[in-house]
Order: C-alpha cells, then sequence, then structure tokens
C-alpha cells in the first residue's frame, strides 16, 4: 500500500512536469522523491510506532520485536513441539469423544436387544481390551492354517462373549452386536496408540516421535470416523459400502433356493445366460463375511473342477480422485481380510487351472463401513451388467460358473 | 453416536492470555484517546488488533469444541410392491434389511419388499 501511494505520487509529479513541458527536470523530480521516503513510506498511522526519544510505544515494539527474535532464536523448535503437541491433543481428545461415544453406544445396544439380567460395562470393557496374538512367522509354512485357526477360535469366543452378554438377541442381532463391538474394540485401539505416541513424545520432547505421529495422523483420525459411523450403522443393521459385492450375489440369487455351503456361507444354483452359475455369498443379514474362500472350494471339489469361469465381486480401495461407485474388472481373486480366503481360492484354481475373474465396486474407507450410499448401491446393477459380458464373452453356453459376491452382508437378506 | 457434545472447559492458561489482551488493548485505546491523543492511530491500531486477536482465539475455542459433534447422514429405506409398482420411500427403522418382506401394499393389498437401503451422501470434495 506504502508502495503504491508513493507511485501514485511520482506518476501525479511526472504528469505535472510534462503538462508544463519541463520534461529536462523529470529525473532528478522522480530521484529526489524517492529519496523523501519518509513522507510517503511511513503514513501517520505508524508514525508513532518508529522508536524515537519520546515515542514510548516505539520503543517498546522494539523490544518486544528483538525479545522475539532472540526467543524464537534458542527456543524455537521446542515452541515448534509445544505448538505440534496441542494440535494432537486435540486429536486425541475427539478421539477419546468418539471411543466413549462408541462405547456408550454399544452399551445400550446390548442393553435395549440383549436385555441383559446384570449391567454389561464391565464385560464390555473387558471385551475392548480383547487381543488376538498372530501365529509365529519364523517358520512361514503352515502360516494361513494356523492364522486361520487363530480367527476361528476368536469369531466363536466373540459370539459366546455376546451370547452371554445379550442372551434375548437373536442370531442376526448377535452378529450386529458382534460387529458393533468390534468397531468400539477397533476405536479403543486407535485411541490408545494414538495416546501412547503422544506421551511419548511429551516426555522425551523428541520432534522426531512427535512428527512422525502429526505425519499419519490425518489419516489415522479418517479411520477412526470411519469406525464411528461403522458403529452406529451395525447397532441399527443397516447395509454398509463393503457390503456391495455381497448386494450383487443377492440380487443375482433373489427366488432361487438356497443352501448353506461353508460356515456363514450359501449358494444357489441360477440359470444366467445360458450358464449354470452358482452364486454365492455371506448369509445375511446378519453382520458377516463368511468364509467364500471355503465355500469355492466345495463348488469346486463337488463339480470335480468342472468349472469354467469363477468371477469374484467386491468392494474396493478407490484412489483419491476417483469417484465412488466406478466399476473395474481384472482378473485374481478379490478377498480383502486377513488373506486366509483369497489364499483357499488361489489353491484350489490353481488345483484345477481354473481362470478367475474380478469385477470391484471402487470406495473409500469410509464408504465401506459407512450406511450404503447411493452412488454404490446403483453400482451394483452396473457391476451385474459387466459380470454378464464377463460371462458372454468368456463361457460358452451350459457351462459352470461360479459368481462369489464378497463383503459384510448386513442389512442385506438373500 | 449422540448428537450432543461434551461440555469442555477452556484452559485458564488461554482464558488469562484473552483477559489480558482485550485489557490491553482497552489500556491502548484509552491512551490514544485521552492521554496521546498525537499518536491516536497508533494506539488505536494497537487497542484493534488486540481485540480482533482475542476475538478469534475465542472463535478458535468454540470452533474446537463444535468439532465433537459426529454428523450421521439420514438413511433411507424403499419399499416396492412387486405387484403394481406402488413405491414407498421412508427413513430407516430397526430390523429392516434389503430383500425383506414388508407390509401389504395398500393399492393391491399384496406383500411389498424392501428393494433398497442407503444414504444420499453430502459430497465433500
Amino acid at each position: 500500500m506504502f508502495l503504491l501511494s508513493f507511485s501514485s505520487y511520482i506518476y501525479h509529479k511526472e504528469f505535472i512536469a510534462i503538462t508544463r513541458g519541463n520534461t529536462q527536470n523529470l529525473l532528478p523530480t522522480i530521484i529526489l522523491n524517492g529519496l523523501r521516503t519518509e513522507t510517503f513510506m511511513i503514513p501517520d498511522v505508524a508514525q508513532g510506532l518508529v522508536p524515537t526519544q519520546d515515542n514510548l510505544i516505539g520503543w517498546i515494539l522494539q523490544i518486544a520485536w528483538l525479545a522475539f527474535f532472540v526467543v524464537f532464536m534458542f527456543y524455537g523448535q521446542r515452541i515448534q513441539i509445544y505448538v505440534m503437541l496441542r494440535e494432537i491433543e486435540g486429536s486425541l481428545r475427539r478421539l477419546r469423544y468418539i471411543r466413549e461415544e462408541g462405547r456408550k453406544d454399544a452399551i445400550a445396544t446390548i442393553k435395549e436387544l440383549g436385555k441383559p439380567k446384570e449391567d454389561p460395562t464391565t464385560r464390555v470393557d473387558q471385551f475392548l481390551e480383547y487381543i488376538a496374538i498372530p501365529p509365529m512367522d519364523m517358520d512361514p509354512s503352515g502360516i494361513v492354517w494356523k492364522l486361520e485357526h487363530i480367527l476361528d477360535v476368536r469369531d466363536i469366543r466373540f459370539e459366546d462373549d455376546v451370547k452371554l452378554m445379550a442372551p434375548e438377541a437373536d442370531e442376526t442381532q448377535v452378529k450386529n452386536l458382534e460387529n458393533t463391538l468390534e468397531a468400539a474394540l477397533a476405536l479403543n485401539y486407535i485411541y490408545k496408540v494414538v495416546r501412547h505416541f503422544y506421551m511419548l513424545g511429551k516426555k522425551t520432547l523428541s520432534l522426531y516421535v512427535i512428527y512422525q505421529l502429526q505425519m499419519v495422523l490425518p489419516l489415522v483420525m479418517r479411520e477412526a470416523e470411519a469406525f464411528a459411523s461403522a458403529l452406529k450403522a451395525f447397532t441399527f443393521g443397516q447395509p454398509i459400502g463393503d457390503g456391495a459385492g455381497a448386494l450383487v450375489a443377492a440380487k443375482l440369487m433373489q427366488g432361487h433356493e438356497k443352501r448353506k455351503i461353508a460356515k456363514d456361507v450359501v449358494v444357489a444354483t441360477v440359470p444366467f445366460e445360458g450358464r449354470k452359475a452358482y452364486v454365492l455369498k455371506a448369509e445375511g443379514p446378519g453382520g458377516n463375511v463368511g468364509k467364500p474362500g471355503e465355500a469355492i472350494k466345495q463348488i469346486l471339489e463337488e463339480n470335480e473342477g468342472k468349472i469354467t469361469n469363477i468371477v469374484v465381486i467386491d468392494a474396493a480401495q478407490k484412489l483419491e480422485g476417483e469417484k465412488p461407485g466406478d466399476v473395474a474388472e481384472g482378473v485374481g481373486v478379490a478377498i480383502g481380510g486377513p488373506g486366509v480366503e483369497q489364499f483357499k481360492v488361489e489353491e484350489s484354481i490353481l488345483k484345477y487351472k481354473i481362470p478367475i475373474n474380478a469385477v470391484v465396486i471402487k470406495e473409500d474407507i469410509g464408504d465401506a463401513v459407512s450406511p450404503l450410499r447411493k452412488e454404490i448401491f446403483e453400482a451394483v446393477n452396473a457391476a451385474i451388467d459387466r459380470i454378464k459380458r464377463l460371462v458372454l464373452e468368456r463361457t460358452k453356453e451350459g457351462d459352470n460358473i461360479i459368481i462369489a459376491g464378497i463383503g459384510n452382508t448386513i442389512g442385506i437378506g438373500q | 453416536m449422540g448428537e450432543t457434545e461434551t461440555p469442555r472447559r477452556i484452559s485458564s492458561i488461554f482464558l488469562a492470555i484473552i483477559v489480558i489482551t482485550l485489557a490491553l488493548s482497552t489500556v491502548a485505546l484509552f491512551w490514544g484517546f485521552h492521554v496521546d491523543p498525537e499518536n491516536l492511530y497508533s494506539y488505536m491500531l494497537i487497542g484493534v488488533s488486540g481485540f480482533a486477536l482475542s476475538a478469534y482465539m475465542l472463535f478458535q475455542t468454540r470452533r474446537r469444541a463444535l468439532q465433537l459433534t459426529i454428523k450421521m447422514q439420514p438413511v433411507n429405506t424403499t419399499i416396492l410392491c412387486q405387484k403394481c409398482g406402488f413405491k414407498n420411500l421412508r427413513e430407516f427403522q430397526r430390523g429392516d434389511f434389503i430383500f425383506k418382506e414388508a407390509e401389504e401394499c395398500p393399492k393391491c393389498k399384496e406383500k411389498m419388499q424392501i428393494t433398497s437401503i442407503y444414504r444420499e451422501a453430502e459430497e465433500k470434495e
């Protein structure tokens, strides 16, 4: 602003000089005016801020500025650490709030659906501290089966605990409560890990510990927010984005006879574009992912490997910039989770040399565990169209195929 | 998750800083108007900046408290009569699931079915 007023002043003087025809005096005029900066560079408002003999404010500001400079020179890093810790503290406070709300919601839902005789609070608090120790991987041979066993034991233990906490809940409600408690457990764990690193950083005042925490915190917060909305969806039994694959299979098997093929998985034999399709999904509407790998293995064995093609449909992590509900296809086993089910399918298809195709519905972590959004619901029909095209192009009439809808089937029947 | 927020206590140091800034700004303005009117503009600059800074700090505290709420988006259930095509859109109720047999159709008295459950997300991008 000061420069602007200065240049406008010069322009004004030039204009007068030119209009008077006195051009030989133009340059000295500009230089002279340029030197008389004190009348133009410091407007009236700021006059009092310049330290002069009788100007107290000017001196105070000058000393404050020097003090500020010295403090930042010696304590700059420490101040930065405190500022970062304060920011982390804000996120930690929010994480604690989310965790507490999740815990309260879980307890309230157990009381409402399970009608327990005793207060389930203590049991819920114990559940939130639950740990599952993964198998030792020094000798990785056979680790998949060890991991599967640990996961099975964990699932059974969870189910039993929920049944004890909520004796009046039906099968669907037990599954939903199990999912609710798992989301509460995840929130508790996230909060505790962030608190651990925050306290460690505060104790050691190590910039690098705090830096690391601050760098990942936005992603951690996103995940925590996602689990918070998942918890809400689970308490009500609402379908979630992760169930997109299960919804595709549910639409295909609608009106056909279903049978149980593996733990928590149902299959229906459906005529599909002149082919015989074994359509499978986790058994709904309770929150459940089942064992689709085991189911595919069973169907292959029942048919002695006479399956022409397998199509697996699942929700997949979208990249930033991609639209939620975009459908993509490729090859491979599109089954998420700890990897046990994916491993089983890979083993089986290798044995019988069966081609496998994947159709995925893109969504981010927030959408995957939040109540199903409209775009993803609508993408289900687009995915079915893709499967139809794929089957027509890759198989012949009369062939046997498997269509597996993967994902948590909460809020989705069949 | 509840729509309510936990009331949070503002830290006493933070409050003290705001009060001191406000007090100093008031003194600066008073000084400018009554004691040293020659430097009125300078004192006004300091006073107004002080008031703006305190207002900003207070606003920040309020903003942080507001961040503690978890917004839930409404989820809708669509019930469709397979026979006559009658459609009913209502808010999700506990126990609803996709492909669940619902109440009778008010037009043709046939059993209706829940055909969709979804939320309409607010786009952040």
